[in-house]
């Protein structure tokens, strides 16, 4: 039981990460009508550029700091590259930032080295948030959370599953950050030119608004955000050049599933593939376990062998992509999207 | 499919429209340009391995086949369909492995095939694949199509790591290629037959793919990328055009696959990886997607990137990286339309004028990439050979990448370079729009004639 709450824990952690990612994704696609493919180059690179200002000033300055530091690259980058090749096409602008994904992840590496470092938490996040205790023998009435890491005697006795910290912290923040996005987008003035400019950006250029700079800051902050989730990521998982590619492919599925130009979309899509990452690698069944349960019996020389004695906990990788396959047969607007295409 | 068919027939009705006048070698019946064009080029596959000779030459050449007809099979997605795919490796990579499985069986005499058509088998299950897994990309097009090939790439390179049995696991799956008696002396032992093998399913795949892109299918194809909407209205179904076309481009991808297991004689999981589409997109694209050739000169440059320069740089995927960054800015059509841009001035006689100019951008551009190449190389040195002490070869001369005067004297190389580089920018510019400018007159000029 303790095991099976700590780990839907962890795929809504994971969840909660991917949407700090995909809604800058999402944020900057249905407004500009730009996938940026490098997004998880901004996660990497917050992730780095924390690590070097926590060395300086210390980790909280640096969490303050970083996002808007990865905010203005993107920023930046938008106001050099974007904006010259936006009236090729939406083609180039996708190519564009697959091209600088390539230079991202080459500067990280020339600049900070091609091996992972030693991000750590500060001693705040370090060690478990709580422990789940479980009594040997009795079901959800043995269970018990202490806060912190439980005692060893208690250990002793009873199964202990902890939670990291770190985790809880970017659940924590993950929350804020949708609260925050909600605020500001549907509150205040700027977020109103911004939905506006979502659907009638000439209509909002003729009213006075400066529509390419609205269009650089979206992207501005979509990147900053995207380089909160890299700090967080990058104290709880290894900051290393390959953690881009780690999350980079999965916030696309995230952002089809979920359908695209939808933040509800986003939201719902990260915590799904989030827990489908982590929770089916609890079962360590298969489908020939499967049908030896219901009584078939698979011959030994069958083509179909091999890919019927995979277990759950192995095909756990691809889930994700299975389920952007079925999504987009049975619900090809994704699960809460408007548009067809 | 019998929407092509219907439109052929329509089309064979109605009077051609006059062929366009102007310096074109169009002499009825037989279209001459044509024919020196692929002439040319059947003679440069069968004479550059006799130019060549040394074995790192052979390799390259075989290589640039196989990348030859892998990038003009993307091409059909990228520049005749509009369709961005960032998994294509799928598809030769799945093909590969089904012609390494091919020839083991055959090896193992439970298939009676000559060798030199299990390329074919590639080139069936890119066919295949790209029917199963195309159903669902295609129905979609734009940025979400890219997606979702993007998904799939990864849902293929996940399943290779779980399926050992098919995909070989971490050491991949290996054959032989000589196998049987030889026939009329052909083993494809010696790289250089194996070479010739290449070049003639480039040839014909070329040929083929060129061909392809004068039918029915090859021009509707052209105009769903340009006009959807017009498309659907006509009756067409857009899906299923991009279907057929993702379909023939797997059929050509899968036979590089195969060509490349013959070649290597050992195909691992990483032919599916996110890696190899991305290299394919990428050169692709700086060859040039807009014409037919350019996928070509974008082979040629993969091979010579992949294989030459990264043996002289570990920086070279930044390098890679920020060509391609520009290029998309400046120069969307690739080198191939660098190449026609100034065919066309050289056409009107203007070339000559601007030469001056051109020797001063390529000069101040030289000076300017070594500053700039020699920082990077001296940044790379002190994270990667840290080891080997802080002295290192850069182009002949050596730097010390801890001395202040290295850094110095690159970093005025670098801004000597881009100041020289403006300066000689603006007055090509000038001179390029003005040749432009009468070129267009001179046009205007024939066309009242």
């Amino acid at each position: 039981m303790d095991q099976t709450l700590i780990n839907l824990l962890n795929g809504l952690s994971s969840g909660l990460l991917l949407f700090m990612l995909s809604a800058g994704l999402t944020l900057i696609f249905s407004m500009m009508g730009v996938l940026n493919f490098a997004h998880a180059g901004f996660y990497m690179l917050g992730a780095y550029v924390a690590y070097s200002l926590t060395r300086l000033v210390g980790f909280w300055p640096a969490l303050l700091l970083a996002p808007p530091l990865v905010g203005l690259a993107g920023a930046l980058f938008e106001r050099l590259c974007l904006r010259r090749v936006h009236r090729f096409g939406h083609v180039p602008e996708l190519l564009v930032t697959f091209g600088l994904s390539y230079i991202l992840l080459e500067v990280v590496q020339l600049v900070w080295g091609r091996s992972s470092l030693a991000f750590e938490p500060p001693a705040l996040l370090a060690g478990p948030a709580f422990t789940l205790v479980q009594a040997a023998g009795q079901g959800l009435s043995g269970l018990q959370v202490v806060a912190g890491a439980a005692p060893a005697a208690l250990c002793q006795a009873a199964a202990c599953s902890p939670f990291p910290a770190t985790r809880s912290f970017m659940m924590a923040v993950a929350l804020l950050m949708l609260l925050g996005l909600w605020a500001l987008l549907t509150r205040t003035r700027i977020g109103l030119v911004i939905q506006a400019a979502l659907t009638h950006p000439e209509m909002v250029e003729a009213l006075g608004h400066n529509v390419p700079r609205v269009f650089m800051l979206v992207f501005g902050a979509g990147c900053a955000l995207a380089g909160l989730a890299g700090v967080i990521g990058g104290i709880t998982f290894v900051t290393e050049p390959a953690m881009a590619a780690s999350v980079g492919s999965i916030i696309f599925v995230v952002v089809v599933v979920g359908g695209i130009g939808s933040l509800t979309g986003a939201f719902v899509g990260s915590l799904l593939i989030g827990l489908l990452q982590t929770v089916p690698l609890m079962v360590d069944k298969s489908l020939l376990n499967l049908a030896a349960a219901l009584g078939w019996a698979v011959p030994e020389a069958s083509l179909w062998r091999p890919l019927l004695k995979l277990t759950l906990a192995q095909v756990a990788p691809i889930l994700p992509y299975l389920l952007l396959v079925l999504i987009l047969i049975f619900r090809p607007r994704g699960l809460f999207g408007t548009r067809d295409e | 499919m019998n929407e092509p068919a219907a439109m052929s027939a329509t089309s064979s009705k109605r009077p051609r429209p006059a062929e366009p006048a102007g310096p074109e070698f169009h002499f009825r019946p037989w279209n001459v340009g044509r024919w020196l064009v692929w002439g040319g080029y059947a003679l440069l596959l069968l004479l550059l391995p006799r130019v060549f000779t040394s074995s790192l030459a052979q390799t390259l050449l075989t290589q640039m086949g196989i990348a030859v007809i892998g990038c003009l099979a993307y091409n059909i997605l990228l520049g005749q369909g509009g369709m961005l795919s960032f998994g294509h490796a799928v598809y030769s990579g799945l093909g590969g492995f089904l012609a390494i499985h091919t020839l083991n069986a055959v090896a193992a005499g439970k298939l009676a095939l000559p060798v030199s058509l299990v390329p074919l088998a590639g080139g069936l299950a890119g066919f295949g694949f790209a029917a199963l897994f195309g159903y669902v990309t295609t129905r979609k097009s734009g940025t979400t199509f890219a997606m979702i090939t993007l998904g799939l790439g990864e849902l293929v390179w996940s399943m290779s790591l779980m399926l050992p049995e098919f995909f070989g696991g971490e050491g991949g799956v290996s054959g032989n290629r000589v196998l049987g008696a030889p026939v009329m002396g052909i083993t494809f032992g010696p790289q250089i037959q194996l070479y010739y093998l290449i070049a003639l399913y480039c040839f014909v795949c070329t040929a083929l793919m060129f061909a392809f892109t004068r039918t029915p299918l090859g021009r509707m194809l052209n105009a769903v990328r340009d006009n959807p909407e017009r498309v659907a209205f006509i009756g067409y179904s857009t899906r299923h055009v991009r279907w057929l076309a993702f379909m023939i481009s797997g059929l050509f991808a899968g036979i590089a696959g195969g060509l490349s297991a013959l070649n290597f004689e050992i195909v691992t999981a990483e032919v599916v990886g996110a890696q190899r589409s991305g290299g394919l997109l990428l050169f692709t694209f700086l060859g040039g997607s807009l014409t037919f050739f350019g996928p070509i000169i974008g082979a040629v440059m993969l091979v010579l990137a992949t294989v030459v320069l990264s043996e002289f740089t570990k920086a070279w995927l930044l390098y890679l990286g920020l060509i391609f960054l520009f290029m998309v800015m400046y120069a969307p059509g690739g080198i191939a339309s660098l190449v026609l841009m100034n065919l066309r001035v050289a056409a009107f006689g203007k070339l000559r004028r601007i030469a001056a100019a051109y020797l001063a951008l390529a000069g101040s551009a030289a000076v300017l990439l070594g500053g700039a190449s020699a920082m990077i190389e001296m940044l790379y040195h002190l994270q990667l050979n840290e080891a080997l002490g802080p002295v290192m070869g850069f182009g002949g001369a050596s730097l010390d990448a801890r001395g202040a005067d290295a850094w110095l004297g690159a970093l005025m190389a670098l801004l000597t370079g881009a100041g020289l580089f403006e300066l000689s920018r603006r007055h090509f510019k000038a001179q390029w729009d003005q040749a432009q400018e009468e070129i267009e007159r001179e046009i205007k000029r024939r066309e009242a004639l």
